[in-house]
């Protein structure tokens, strides 16, 4: 390849905290070719773009921009170099129109007249093919209309370099075919475009080249028309790794929530939720994998009670005495006050799960504090419940006064976690637990799941590294822009499988029931859990959860 | 055109967030913030008003609330005025409800028991007219709070700008009332002859002792009852309060309507234990001090007297400059501004650090 380079990156590393975002990352770009940047969830992508575009700054390594050193301090020296990026979420203000917020913060030391401004809009829109009118208002704009004016709002800075960071994660397919055909249009003027995104299809029909990022590390750069989806997936993945986390056969599985045809959009108008079916069974871990935001927040919440749904129904089956009750577009309380022993551990553990500046006494009572009739609240049970939860789970705090956001990640996981199994759910849903845990935090968290699985609860998991889905799941189900794409076996399947899953636009047909054995008749009116075998589990652990049984029993 | 970008030195020094700071810490440095503030006022008044020692300012500030039995008296009281009103807006301030009403809430609880005083004083016993001004007052308060909320909860107003106009619409009433009352066209309301609460032992005492049982009892309330608890979540996460299936509307209401009642309840001691008569004036803009007393004591109603104390302290003291000084109120004022100023400002050094530059020896190590 003979073409010229616009930007090199050598070396490049990027630490937050001790965790390394970017390692050693090399890459290079043309100018006029469009780099795909590919990876999967937390890989770097994001990080990587933000460091082109002046929002981070890079620990170590250099940036080279048409053959000079760069030092790019903040997005305004990226506009010195001719660097441009398109945010996931935009950046305009509501009431101006178009044109105001293109201009905002230009300064290019001529007389500024908003005439002059529209006509360079057009100028550009008519160059590249954009439908826009510069005068409309921004809150009068569809999603894709407000995408237009970040791009032009980039171009009209003269920018040679575009970054977007998945730009077609809020486009229909059509507007995501016209958004192409006008970055194409761009490549052909000479422009560099580097687009992040996760979905295969795209990076094939789009790109020219692709850089597979993978845990923060550069695994390859390839040209597209010389790769695959299949290869494309396997580095993106990676191989196998074993875990060794132990996963028993579920005992007496029987159906204890029944989701049939979800659909919920977002503030946006958005669909969120399309068409979402499925069926957790008590005893097991249910996976769902899926790329960052393709609804599985959307669905837990749904299922808790916090999120509204267009249509769709959720039935849980109660195991005490076999009613079957919709929980739809019930709150939180209400689904409580339907003898519901539901457990939510949330993905944001500090806003939504836990209340940072409590102490963990007073987060242990969120759940409990209603408990009883007095007006005061009792402090003794959930003081009792946080000594034991810190002693069994080896929770590392100066002390029971320490507000929760003080605490390491882990140990804000297992306080969450832990308050959610005291109350003996029968459904437990936990997002992304062992996000940002060490590998000991990790392992706790799988244990205390198996172990719910082994009481007879049917457990929710939403993961994102897949090595962990594989091996503690025993189905999974895979979600793709808020659709089912399938559900697979997790005794059976392989990484490669659930990637081509998470990165297809349409469902391939799957089987809704699982493989194992299962109870079908209807349920006793008390259903027996068998105590389980307790070998290969630290004692500590054990006391506790046996503790949190005797004591949890519901209101 | 990488020219064009300087080359840039690390600062001389960084701001960074404080991880914590243990409450002796914190209150060293405040202390310390206090006697800078003192130290540096009694140079300025030395300097510029020409007292005997520098020391002067410092006495004077003591006379002014310690100097005699009445002195005393009556800084107990303006505490006591100061702490309920702070009390008041505390349960809105936990929830982070910016209640900046309070003075119209007080004011039209006053409205409300002079009111009582005025048409029906005559016909019932003093006994009954006490009991009937006290509801009314709270009720009117609670209204006044009640009012805001409802619109912030359903159709989320801003309630800041909310209950500082409601605070004009109290004044106003307040206005029309006396222009109403007094036919003589003074508008000057006296003594309201009924619904005097009795004097036990001193004129001010029963009113203390009320503020007294009101501070336990809010401390109770937020720190001890299910309802404050409710509070605190809302106050710091909305999302965690919808996650345990709290009802924040219903919370956001309620609260104010108990903020707005215990104003109301301040309405009633004007009326029936401090000024028996009314004016737009009643409150006298006590109603926004008090935001900053609840602010400086962390919502905290026990802190709370402490911070009311000081806050007394310092206005007792400023009047007591002009008389003892023979100045315009003007100085006093600068002096409580700029001692105010410390106390406001340490809260910085108590939430951030300031980290100097490392010379060049201290990188290399």
């Amino acid at each position: 390849m003979n073409k010229e380079i616009a930007l090199m990156m050598q070396g490049i590393t990027k630490y937050f905290g001790s965790v390394a975002a970017n390692k050693n990352v090399d890459l290079t770009v043309y100018k006029g070719e469009i780099l795909a940047i590919l990876g999967e969830n937390g890989c770097g992508k994001t990080t990587l773009m933000n460091m082109i575009a002046g929002i981070y700054y890079p620990d170590e390594g250099k940036i080279f921009v048409d053959g000079e050193e760069a030092n790019i301090r903040s997005p305004k020296d990226a506009f010195v170099y001719r660097i441009g990026m398109i945010h996931q979420h935009f950046k305009l203000v509501d009431v101006f129109s178009a044109s105001e917020n293109i201009v905002l913060g230009v300064d290019d030391g001529k007389k500024y007249s908003i005439k002059d401004v529209n006509n360079r809009v057009l100028e550009i829109s008519e160059r590249y093919g954009f439908h826009i009118d510069p005068k409309k208002k921004i809150h009068e704009m569809s999603v894709s209309e407000k995408q237009t004016v970040e791009i032009i709002k980039v171009l009209y800075r003269g920018a040679d370099i575009l970054i977007l960071d998945e730009p077609t994660a809020v486009l229909t397919p059509q507007e995501t075919a016209r958004l192409f055909d006008i970055l194409r249009r761009m490549r052909d003027d000479g422009k560099s475009i580097l687009i992040i995104t996760h979905k295969l299809h795209e990076v094939l029909s789009l790109s020219d080249r692709v850089a597979i990022l993978r845990k923060g590390e550069h695994v390859a750069t390839v040209n597209t028309a010389e790769t695959n989806e299949s290869e494309l997936t396997e580095m993106m993945v990676g191989k196998k790794v074993q875990l060794n986390i132990q996963r028993s056969m579920p005992q007496n599985p029987r159906v204890r929530l029944s989701v049939s045809d979800m659909n919920a959009v977002n503030e946006e108008g958005v669909k969120v939720l399309d068409s979402i079916s499925f069926d957790a069974y008590s005893g097991e871990i249910l996976g769902i994998a899926g790329i960052a935001g393709s609804g599985q927040r959307e669905l837990l919440e749904a299922i808790a009670g916090l999120q509204h749904l267009e249509s769709g129904k959720i039935l849980y089956q109660n195991p005490k005495n076999g009613e079957e009750v919709n929980l739809r577009d019930k709150t939180p309380l209400q689904i409580r006050d339907l003898g519901v022993r539901l457990s939510f551990v949330p993905e944001d553990r500090l806003g939504m799960g836990l209340v940072g500046n409590m102490n963990i006494t007073d987060n242990m009572m969120l759940r409990s504090y209603r408990r009883g009739h007095s007006m005061f609240v009792d402090r003794a049970r959930p003081k009792k419940l946080a000594e034991d939860i810190i002693h069994s789970l080896a929770v590392v705090t100066p002390g029971l006064n320490t507000p929760v956001r003080r605490l390491s990640g882990g140990n804000v996981q297992k306080v969450l976690v832990g308050r959610e199994i005291s109350t003996s759910p029968t459904v437990l849903m936990a997002a992304y637990p062992v996000r940002g845990l060490d590998i000991n935090s990790s392992y706790t968290i799988y244990n205390l799941l198996n172990k719910q699985k082994e009481n007879g609860t049917a457990v929710i998991f939403v993961g994102e590294d897949l090595d962990v889905l594989l091996e503690l799941c025993d189905r999974i189900m895979v979600i793709c822009a808020g659709k089912i794409t399938g559900v697979v076996e997790g005794r059976r399947t392989t990484k490669e499988e659930l990637g081509v899953l998470m990165t297809r636009a349409n469902a391939a047909p799957y089987e809704n029931r699982p493989a194992y054995p299962l109870t079908d008749d209807v349920p006793q009116c008390v259903e027996s859990v068998a105590e389980p075998p307790v070998k290969d589990f630290p004692d500590a652990m054990n006391r506790v959860l046996m503790r949190i049984k005797k004591r949890g029993e519901p209101q | 055109m990488s020219n064009e970008i300087k080359k840039t030195h690390e600062p001389l020094f960084h701001v960074a967030k404080r991880d914590s700071l243990s409450p002796l810490k914190g209150l060293l440095i405040r202390v310390i913030a206090i006697v800078v503030a003192i130290l540096l006022c009694s140079i300025l008044t030395f300097f510029l008003i020409g007292t005997k020692n520098p020391f002067s300012l410092i006495s004077t500030l003591v006379d002014g609330s310690f100097g005699s039995e009445l002195r005393i008296w009556r800084f107990a009281k303006d505490l006591a005025v100061m702490l309920c009103i702070s009390l008041a807006v505390t349960p809105a301030f936990r929830m982070k409800f910016w209640n900046i009403g309070a003075e119209g809430q007080v004011l039209i609880g006053t409205l409300a028991s002079i009111s009582c005083a005025f048409y029906i004083g005559d016909a019932v016993p003093n006994g009954v007219l006490l009991v009937i001004m006290f509801f009314a007052s709270v009720v009117a308060g609670a209204v006044w709070g009640l009012i805001p909320a409802v619109f912030k909860a359903l159709w989320n107003t801003n309630e800041t700008l909310f209950t500082l106009m409601m605070n004009y619409v109290a004044t106003y009433l307040v206005a029309f009332a006396l222009i109403k009352w007094t036919p003589d066209g003074s508008s000057t309301l006296g003594i309201v002859e009924h619904g005097h609460l009795p004097e036990i032992f001193h004129p001010y005492l029963l009113l203390i002792v009320i503020v007294g049982a009101l501070t336990l009892g809010i401390y109770i309330y937020l720190y001890h009852s299910k309802q404050g608890y409710e509070i605190s979540v809302v106050g710091e996460s909305q999302k965690t309060a919808c996650y345990i299936g709290i009802n924040v509307k219903k919370v956001v209401i309620r609260t104010m309507v108990v903020s707005g009642a215990i104003c109301g309840v301040m309405g009633f001691l004007y009326a029936s234990a401090l000024d028996h008569t009314i004016t737009t004036a009643t409150v006298g803009g006590l109603g926004f001090t008090a935001i900053m007393v609840s602010w400086l004591a962390k919502f905290n109603p026990f802190i709370m007297i402490a911070t009311s104390a000081l806050i007394v302290f310092l206005n007792q003291g400023s009047s007591q400059m002009s008389t003892a000084f023979n100045i315009s109120s003007a100085f006093p004022n600068v002096i409580v501004g700029i001692i105010l100023f410390f106390i406001i400002g340490c809260e910085f050094f108590i939430n951030y650090r300031i980290k100097f530059r490392k010379s060049k020896g201290d990188a290399e190590k």
